[in-house]
């Protein structure tokens, strides 16, 4: 290298040192956005990409989700993990790049509500399994019909998946899904941020889904409780003031539409004639224009006047949310808890985005009473388990005065014996960074979420207030409970008269107390509840598992 | 009053009680309030009554269920010491009760300051005594002096008590006088007093009765005063400390209690008078020097005994304008600063021969 007289180099030498970054360079430098920072988080990432990739190809395929999930420890460090699901499997020609190449993927170009979008996630995993242990996975795939093997690797120097082997089985029973075999270096934990607690959040999200996990410690089920499939989300097309400059920029280079009038109305969501020639004139670009020859400083005229431009807000009917009712029996089947309540909010938009908020409580029964409140964030149904403290989510909760409701704060989380759930849905989740783990705080959603909780915390002191003069009055009849032989036994020696007859007599005489004869009301409605309740539900889950394919097997 | 109307009045509570059950309605106890709203004082008798206002006692209250379980307890308990033809002493009483509810963490009665004031309940809604149920009040109080007396057939000379004294029993209604030989009655708050006049046999040299109260009055020693003043028109003398406690002893023997206002007319003494000490006797024989501070409490007393209706004479608010004034009380001792014999020898007969009294 030729080193000037101030120690600067030449834009030759320069030039020389140019090359293309290898993607495991690329991944080496970018663990922590990629979600393999520390070991014990490696483990989750995994397990989320597989799993999270898992159910979204079920839900669009409308298959109800069938995933096992199995991780052995094979070293003092490395792990073996098994994943399998029942979902509609990838076409023999595509699993190598689906699993073997980054930015492949069927998300990313469409705006929809869905799990994964970047097509980082499961090839991230296979590579970080490749880069920690050196082993090849295993990669099996059928559509129904012939069961494809592949054992591959990441080719990390091209970006390109290489096939060591590739081996075609014979399928009697019609299996399709994908099933995943990797070895990868991590730790493993079992409480708070973990792979349990992982798969007990999704479980949460999905109760349509049935997950098996075989953990080092034992084998966790997670039941499905609801048959129907969620509502699949609709795609839709960017409205003008969501649109990134960048992601303008790449459309203009790639659509179809011959002019940029075409391009405008086609490409984009309540964009009219009248608005697109408001746009225009406001850009100063001419209507016959080719997209493709638009330049950067017209893009950038372009992007201002499509804020500018007043235009409806975006459709709202490409979003999923949880709804209500699958919130709480999300809930109800893994929380043991009294008293539950969801609130969905209905969808609204931020910056050209639409999105939904949904909120669920859980109170009472086993939760502890005198720690904070739990909080557990959903992204687009995916559980976030980093990165709280600079959630929007988390900071919605802790901006609403809970003490309104009847728990205990003291700026912060509630305490009391409660967890909240709160999903975010939208076809354009604003993480704060690549790691996925939480939401920027836009006005917008703030308010959206502190609504929906506010809502859910009104019904939530309904109960909780019932439920403090139910005790008082619980107490209230026990005392007199307690008092009232003592008081007959006491008149009986004064007047001579049955001890017995004079207790019989008082508890009569109780019941006519305006406070005890609402307890007596009070357990005749629990009784009808509860009888409703059972008739409302016919099908036991265990007799539906029975039939599932994957439960054969064991 | 006969035992069979004491009985009487009991088991009837009870039937009242069951009647209420019978109908299905909240059981109640009436009792008479015995605050200070409800207590009157008689300007004809000189004493303290109770007035009408009366608060009920419900069983199906939670603020009342526990005390209504208590007055049944007590109630049962004192029909059945008349049976048993028994006395007993109200912290036998309390211990005889005290037992845990089953099931439960809860005692009938925690402390005897629980049973003791459900049987001023009783006593004051049955109007009976509690000598009439049964029960012994405290014993306290001794007496010196020329007179002779029966009790439980024994003759005792109250001259002739070597130099312990005659223990006034709790019931004094058997107690008959057989030969009263005195002039006037001085009781004295303190029980070193006392001892100090009675070494110096003041009671022989003056022809009188000393009894010593030893703190608050107890009911023999009330009602022992009131007899012996009213059978033989003898003059009560009170002699206690300058200080609001011992002004109210004084109050409680001639007026009556609030607490058992209840029974006023068979425990006070109307025409007692105070012989001091009073805070003007300090000024006057120079005894500023023997004075105590007072403590916030005390002035806090005074002011409350100054709008007292008893206690609207001249004198009395002068006495106790000067406690809170001077911030400051006195003790009977404070009289040893003139000599030890100075109460015996000089103050006391002064007093009583210029008749130096508040009333």
């Amino acid at each position: 290298m030729k080193i000037l007289v101030d120690g600067r180099i030449t834009a030759e030498e320069m030039s020389r040192q140019m090359k293309e970054i290898s993607i495991s360079e690329f991944f080496e430098k970018n663990r922590h956005l990629l979600g393999y920072e520390n070991a014990t988080k490696a483990l989750i990432t995994i397990v989320k990409e597989a799993v999270d990739n898992s159910l979204d190809a079920c839900d669009e395929a409308g298959i109800l989700p069938d995933i096992k999930v199995e991780l052995k420890q094979v070293g003092i460090k490395s792990f073996k993990m098994d994943f399998e699901d029942n979902g509609p499997g990838i076409v023999e020609s595509k699993v190598p790049l689906a699993f073997g190449k980054m930015l492949f993927g069927s998300k990313f170009h469409r705006l929809r509500q869905s799990r994964g979008t970047q097509g980082i996630g499961i090839s991230g995993a296979l590579l970080y399994s490749q880069l920690t242990t050196g082993k090849n996975a295993k990669v099996s795939s059928s559509t129904g019909d012939k069961i494809h093997e592949f054992e591959m690797m990441i080719d990390t120097i091209k970006n390109e998946p290489r096939i060591v082997s590739h081996a075609t089985q014979s399928n009697k029973d019609r299996w399709h899904g994908i099933k995943i075999e990797i070895e990868a270096e991590g730790n493993y934990v079992e409480r708070y941020q973990s792979v349990p607690e992982y798969l007990k959040q999704t479980a949460i999200a999905n109760p349509h889904a049935h997950i098996v996990y075989k953990g080092p410690n034992g084998t966790l089920k997670f039941d499905r409780v609801v048959n129907k499939l969620p509502e699949q989300p609709k795609e839709i097309k960017p409205h003008p003031y969501g649109i990134e400059f960048g992601i303008l920029r790449r459309m203009l280079s790639t659509t179809r539409s011959k002019n940029i009038k075409g391009f405008l109305m086609k490409d984009f969501s309540r964009v009219g004639s009248r608005s697109v020639s408001q746009i225009l004139r406001l850009a100063k670009i001419e209507s016959k224009r080719k997209p493709s020859s638009i330049d950067h400083a017209e893009t950038s005229r372009l992007h201002k006047a499509m804020q500018m431009v007043k235009l409806i807000a975006p459709p709202t009917d490409c979003l999923s949310p949880l709804t209500e009712n699958l919130i709480v029996n999300g809930l109800k089947k893994e929380i043991d808890a009294e008293f539950f309540v969801a609130v969905t909010r209905p969808p609204t938009v931020y910056r050209g985005n639409p999105f939904q908020v949904e909120v669920g409580l859980a109170y009472g029964g086993s939760l502890n009473p005198n720690t904070s409140a739990h909080l557990y964030r959903f992204a687009n149904k995916v559980p976030l388990l980093y990165h709280q403290k600079g959630c929007a989510l988390a900071q919605s909760v802790e901006e609403v005065d809970w003490r309104r409701y009847g728990l205990q704060q003291s700026g912060g989380m509630p305490i009391g014996p409660m967890t909240i759930l709160i999903h975010f849905a939208s076809v354009w989740v604003p993480f704060t960074s690549e790691g996925k783990q939480a939401i920027a705080n836009y006005p917008e959603i703030v308010k959206e979420i502190k609504l929906a909780l506010q809502d859910a915390g009104r019904k939530l002191s309904k109960f909780v207030s019932q439920k403090r003069r139910a005790k008082q009055r619980q107490m209230r009849r026990k005392l007199f409970e307690r008092y009232i032989p003592e008081v007959a036994e006491s008149l009986g020696k004064l007047t001579g008269r049955d001890e017995k007859i004079i207790t019989q007599k008082l508890e009569e005489a109780m019941k006519k107390d305006k406070e005890i004869s609402m307890i007596a009301e009070e357990t005749v409605k629990e009784k009808e509840d509860k009888e409703e309740k059972t008739a409302k539900e016919p099908t036991k889950p265990e007799e539906e598992t029975e039939s599932m394919p994957s439960e054969n097997e064991e | 009053m006969v035992e069979n109307d004491t009985k009487k009045k009991l088991v009837k509570m009870g039937e009242d009680i069951l009647k209420d059950v019978e109908k299905k309605k909240n059981p109640k106890i009436e009792i008479p309030i015995r605050s200070l709203s409800n207590i009157v004082y008689d300007e004809k008798t000189k004493s303290l009554t109770l007035g009408d206002k009366t608060s009920k006692r419900y069983f199906f209250n939670v603020a009342h269920a526990k005390k209504f379980m208590q007055t049944t307890i007590i109630a049962a308990f004192c029909n059945e010491l008349l049976n048993q033809k028994i006395h007993t002493s109200l912290r036998d009483m309390y211990y005889n009760l005290k037992r845990t509810l089953p099931n439960s963490n809860e005692n009938t009665f925690d402390e005897q300051s629980e049973s003791d004031p459900i049987i001023v309940d009783i006593e004051v809604a049955l109007d009976l005594l509690r000598e009439q149920l049964h029960l012994n009040a405290d014993v306290r109080g001794r007496v010196v002096g020329k007179a002779l007396v029966s009790d439980r057939g024994d003759r005792v000379d109250w001259s002739k008590l070597g130099s312990g004294g005659w223990a006034i029993p709790s019931n004094v209604e058997a107690i008959k006088f057989k030969k009263v030989d005195a002039k006037f009655i001085l009781v004295i708050e303190k029980n070193a007093a006392f001892e100090r006049l009675h070494e110096d046999r003041f009671w022989e040299k003056h022809k009188c009765i000393l009894i010593t109260t030893q703190g608050q009055a107890a009911r023999g020693g009330r009602r022992l005063i009131q007899r012996l003043s009213e059978d033989y028109k003898l003059p009560v003398y009170v002699f206690c400390d300058s200080d609001p406690y011992g002004w109210y002893i004084y109050s409680v023997i001639k007026f009556g209690s609030m607490s058992l206002a209840h029974v006023s007319d068979r425990l006070s003494t109307p025409n007692a008078k105070y012989i001091g000490l009073t805070l003007s006797d300090i000024e006057k024989y120079g005894l500023e020097k023997y004075t105590i501070k007072t403590k916030e409490v005390d002035i806090k007393r005074a002011k409350d005994m100054m709008k007292y209706e008893w206690f609207q004479s001249k004198e009395w608010q002068k006495e106790l304008k000067l406690l809170i004034d001077k911030k400051i009380k006195a003790e009977l001792e404070a009289l040893s600063g003139r000599g030890l014999r100075f109460m015996t020898e000089e103050y006391l007969p002064d007093k009583i021969k210029k008749k130096e009294f508040l009333l």
